[in-house]
């Protein structure tokens, strides 16, 4: 059985795991911005822009000023900025969370798309050189964040897998722990989780409801923007258009099947990482011959993934209970 | 001024676009009393209190607190000048824990930013033990009884300093002896020093708990009562402002052929946890059925499937020896059962309709209302306008929209379609819920005169009175089970209120 032989060395093989860790990072960042937004009772589908637009943003700033860390700088400032507009108007106007959401993914796939020319003088996908050509830059750019080293025996199987990884990784990691622990051992997260349960109860103890769902929005537009980043800045060094591809989506899936909490998003997100490094190297073994034609089936792998954790297990968990219902004072 | 008074409300009115909600309302309530408000729906008792608890603002009048006048803009000031409210739908987060509902909001904290679970244990616990109110501070709110739910409520007030506690009808939602309990904590508290006022319109918990009484009637108060020195008649008479009858007259009716049985039902709730776990029973023609209860034990469950409106897991429904297990709602009605269900708003009408629709809804496709597929308005017109005369419903406009009635009137139009639609088995369920006085005398008149006309009938009812004083036979439900049948005159509240609580008929009787 070749497929089997194939699929036990893909396991084998530590490229498999750093690819793991690549493809899940981004939907680790944005679950997590999911899980801020919606544990206080604002559902955020606009993920998916809010990575888009981060990783354009932080493409721009790194090429412009040659320093991808202020990229990811600007990408959160814009990040915050369009959760900010999907706060305003689910928050502050009661409007329909959904409708809102796909507004600004659409404005934010005109926006990338738009600009592409504009800001780097080429469309469809950027290109370094091409683009220092165009704008006469002379010096030597570096667009991508620089990976750290792990102290791990270089020939080790861990130094192979994980011994040179970008801190962006790291970071994520950092993040959920202190998502985690922002919102289940700080005062200000028993408020967000009240807000997102019983508004009305939350209200009547004082609690500012429409101040702590503006934070969890806002907040989810900071860690969606790096997820988007790391996209560009953090991994590849381009921009392309619609390079999110869905990922924000998976993102909302994560947080699901991670029952809201920043810790099951996080493994839910390497699940489906993995589910990407897995289709990503399948498709690519030696020892089975994968016509071309076929090979974007595989790229379904981490959809159908989705589509079969979260139908098996989407009964099992259980979102706020005022998730996605707009607060209005009564009276 | 005032010194003697905890509350001293002078003058208030409060309108509500065309409505006088409050008319010049006094309220003088003395420290350490429980002082008790009564009134029937819309006499403007919950907004006398949301103003004293800073929810609406008063339009004319002054409020005192201990002697000093206060003006409150929200339920902040009223916590701060230590006022407390017990709210009837319980204001508490469902996924966190007894601990963190009472803290939150002024939680305890180290160094301010992060939570000290501990101390709020440690500070819930004390509050609990120093006036009897058992709760486990670890459980989640969603997982613990409502009696408990209620005293998390109380334990929130207190937290908070409260040295007065408004208790908005606490017991509506509370089995008899849930009720006794609630009653032992509000004397511990009275022993304490607080002053607590009593929100109902139940007479004998009035005349059991209250030290003093203030009857309202349409936004006025119409008797202040020593409760020592008054009895219910009186307190009835302020309340609806004539003698009523307080107990119905039930004449002797035999029960013929058996119309309609269930047997061995099961039925799952919204979550998909079984509600209703193997119930049995038979109703005959001529007889009221009725099934007692806590709201949620499965009632509303089982009245759904019967009526055709929730998927039956097993067990077997006959309706005049015909199996009509899983049938839909518009089978069902051609075989003329009708239902009157407890949320009319929602299930009752449509209130976007005008008023005719509404009396046809259900048997539209019958003639003479619908003919070859047709609407046949000037049949709609008539009937209507007859039973509007017959049930008295008013104002008498067909053609006002469902919405714009009154409830007491919204409840006439859906109880005239349904016993208009000849049923030989009716589902009744929460029929006189939110209704005034007068009003629940008209429908219960009207549910015993389908029992002279030998309908079947199953009442389901959380107002324990309406069941005991309807039903030939009485069963009662608790989580999704029954716990047995008793005759009314043959029983009494407290057992019936174990049974409610959970314990079985023999259980009760041994």
């Amino acid at each position: 059985m070749r497929v089997i032989e194939a699929i036990l060395d893909v396991f084998r093989n530590p490229q498999f795991y750093s690819i793991t860790l690549t493809a899940s990072t981004p939907l680790i960042y944005a679950s997590l911005g999911g899980v801020f937004s919606e544990v206080t009772g604002v559902v955020n589908i606009a993920l998916e822009g809010i990575m888009l637009m981060g990783a354009f943003v932080s493409t721009a700033f790194a090429y412009y000023t040659g320093n991808p860390w202020i990229g990811i700088l600007m990408a959160m400032v814009v990040g915050v900025g369009i959760a900010w507009l999907h706060a305003w108007a689910s928050i502050k106007w009661w409007g329909d969370q959904i409708v809102s959401g796909t507004a600004i993914i659409l404005i934010a796939q005109g926006i990338t798309g738009f600009l592409m020319k504009p800001v780097f003088g080429q469309v469809g996908q950027t290109d370094l050189e091409k683009f220092k050509m165009i704008k006469h830059i002379t010096k030597d750019i570096n667009p991508i964040i620089r990976p750290i080293k792990l102290p791990f025996p270089e020939n080790s199987f861990l130094g192979q897998a994980f011994g040179t990884i970008s801190p962006l990784v790291i970071l994520a990691f950092v993040s959920v722990f202190i998502g985690w622990f922002i919102i289940y051992k700080t005062t200000l997260g028993l408020r967000m989780r009240s807000v997102g349960e019983n508004p009305e109860a939350a209200d009547t103890l004082g609690v500012n409801v429409y101040r702590i769902r503006y934070f969890g929005v806002l907040m989810s537009g900071v860690f969606a923007s790096i997820g988007g980043a790391f996209l560009s800045v953090g991994d590849t060094g381009i921009f392309k258009e619609l390079m999110t591809g869905g990922r924000g989506f998976i993102a909302l899936a994560a947080m699901i099947l991670g029952n809201w909490n920043p810790i099951g998003a996080m493994f839910a997100s390497l699940l489906f990482g993995a589910s990407e490094a897995f289709a990503n190297q399948l498709q690519s073994s030696k020892l089975i011959e994968v016509s071309s034609s076929v090979k974007p089936l595989f790229n379904m792998v981490p959809f159908i993934v989705t589509l079969i954790v979260i139908g098996g297990f989407i009964g099992k968990t259980r979102p706020p209970a005022a998730d996605g219902i707009p607060y209005k004072k009564s009276e | 001024m005032y010194e003697e008074y905890a509350v001293v409300m002078k003058g208030i009115v409060k309108r509500f676009p065309g409505v006088l909600a409050n008319d010049h309302v006094d309220l003088f309530v003395r420290k350490g009393e429980i002082h008790a408000i009564v009134g029937e729906n819309g006499a403007g008792k919950s907004t006398l209190m949301n103003q004293l608890y800073g929810l609406l603002h008063p339009d004319e009048g002054e409020i005192y607190v201990f002697g000093k006048k206060v003006d409150m803009k929200g339920p902040r000031d009223a916590i701060r000048n230590g006022i407390g409210m017990v709210h009837q739908h319980f204001m508490l987060v469902g996924n966190l824990t007894v601990a963190e509902n009472v803290v939150l909001g002024s939680e305890t904290t180290k160094g301010g930013f992060v939570f000290d679970l501990r101390e709020a244990r440690k500070r819930v616990k004390e509050l609990s033990e120093k006036y009897g109110l058992h709760v486990d501070v670890d459980a989640k709110i969603e997982d613990i009884p409502v009696g408990m739910q209620q005293r998390v409520e109380i334990i929130k007030t207190l937290y908070r300093g409260a040295e007065i506690l408004i208790f908005d009808e606490p017991t509506a939602v509370l089995t008899p002896q849930e009720t006794e309990e609630l009653f032992e904590v509000m004397r511990r508290l009275k022993a304490a020093g607080k002053t607590m006022i009593f929100i109902s319109h139940k007479l004998n918990e009035v005349m059991e708990i209250s030290d003093n009484i203030t009857v309202m009637r349409l936004g006025k108060v119409t008797a202040n009562l020593i409760t020592k020195e008054t009895n219910p008649r009186e307190i009835a008479r302020a309340m609806v402002g004539r003698d009523v009858v307080l107990r119905v007259e039930k004449p002797p009716h035999e029960p013929k052929d058996v119309v309609f049985e269930i047997e061995n039902l099961w039925v799952k709730d919204n979550r998909g946890l079984d509600a209703v776990r193997g119930v049995s029973f038979k109703v005959r023609a001529g007889e009221i059925v009725g099934i007692a209860g806590v709201a949620g034990n499965g009632q509303s469950e089982l009245v759904e499937a019967i009526t055709g409106l929730r998927k039956i897991e097993k067990g077997k429904v006959t309706l005049l020896n015909r199996d009509i297990t899983g049938l839909d709602p518009r089978s069902l009605r051609n075989m003329r059962m009708t239902h009157i269900p407890e949320d009319r708003l929602k299930y009752g009408m449509v209130l976007q309709y005008p008023a005719y629709y509404n009396m046809i809804l259900g048997k539209h496709w019958w003639e003479p209302y619908s003919i070859r597929g047709f609407l046949n308005h000037p049949a709609i017109f008539e009937d209507s306008k007859k039973l509007f005369e017959e049930f008295d419903v008013r104002p008498r406009n067909i053609n006002m929209l469902g919405g714009n009635f009154s409830g007491g009137n919204q409840q006439k139009i859906v109880v005239a379609r349904e016993v208009s639609s000849q049923p030989k088995f009716i589902v009744v369920a929460q029929p006189t819920r939110g209704l005034d006085v007068g009003a629940i005398e008209f429908i219960h008149k009207t549910i015993l005169k389908l029992r002279e006309q030998d309908v079947a009938i199953l009442l389901v009812s959380m107002e324990l009175e309406e069941v005991f004083s309807l039903s030939d036979r009485i069963l009662v439900m608790y989580e999704g089970e029954i716990m047995g049948e008793v005759k009314p005159e043959e029983t009494n509240f407290e057992e019936v209120g174990l049974m409610m609580a959970g314990k079985r008929l023999e259980e009760v009787r041994s």
